[in-house]
């Protein structure tokens, strides 16, 4: 399940309404990530755009991984401006044993920093900056730019 | 006609073309000086799947989006 929300998260909201929804679905681990903006360099937050379609193919795949090692993937991230101490992104596994959700948490929060289709900016002075500096192109990226075309 | 969008922070407007290949694509927005930056670190998906060859056929109505690099999270 990908939930994608208007400002910050709520994550004490989210993170009891996805233990409820698999209290009885018989996972003996339940492993979230919290992500938390930090108050640092000046920044008032961050602020971010998402590009859906391929936002959602991205995390199609990743669950059709998890569903072959009996696991399942919950992930919430913010649209637009998130304040310092707030939540812009939560990911979840659950898994019939801890070993698979806590390799699959790494693998898969590794992988949403390199590949999923959301672009960050710092908000100073009320204006948004690109984070060109913590970005990561994606993989195959620079195709337009060269060769014989 | 082939529709060229360009995401998140590149912040330019979606612009239209003829094109028969991706090859043609790059060729056209070689010609802005403005867009070199974003060519060399963007990845580019057609009609929403990541793609990896310049001989990639397009027609018209086909969507193509410049992906620069990213940072969720």
């Amino acid at each position: 399940m990908l939930e994608l929300y208007d400002g910050a998260l709520d994550v004490p909201a989210l993170l009891k309404r996805w233990y409820e929804e698999e209290a009885q679905s018989n996972y003996g681990a339940y492993i979230p990530f919290v992500g938390t903006v930090r108050d640092e360099n000046g920044i008032e937050g961050l602020s971010f755009d998402i590009y859906e379609p391929i936002l959602n193919s991205w995390f199609d795949a990743w669950q059709e991984r998890a569903a072959e090692r009996g696991a399942i993937l919950k992930m919430a991230h913010s649209r637009g401006d998130v304040l310092t101490h707030e939540s812009s992104y939560i990911a979840a596994i659950f898994s019939p044993k801890r070993r698979v959700a806590l390799e699959m948490i790494e693998e898969f929060v590794e992988d949403f920093k390199a590949s999923a289709p959301i672009w960050k900016y710092d908000l100073i002075n009320g204006e948004r900056v690109y984070a060109d500096d913590r970005s990561t192109a994606i993989i195959g990226s620079g195709l337009l730019a060269g060769g014989d075309a | 006609m082939v529709r060229i969008e360009f995401l998140g922070p590149i912040s330019k407007p979606a612009i239209e073309m003829e094109a028969a290949t991706l090859a043609d694509v790059a060729k056209a927005l070689r010609e802005d000086a403005e867009l070199a930056p974003w060519l060399e670190n963007s990845a580019v998906a057609v009609n929403d799947t990541l793609v990896s060859g310049l001989e990639t056929p397009l027609k018209s109505g086909d969507k193509v989006s410049l992906l620069p690099p990213v940072c969720g999270g």
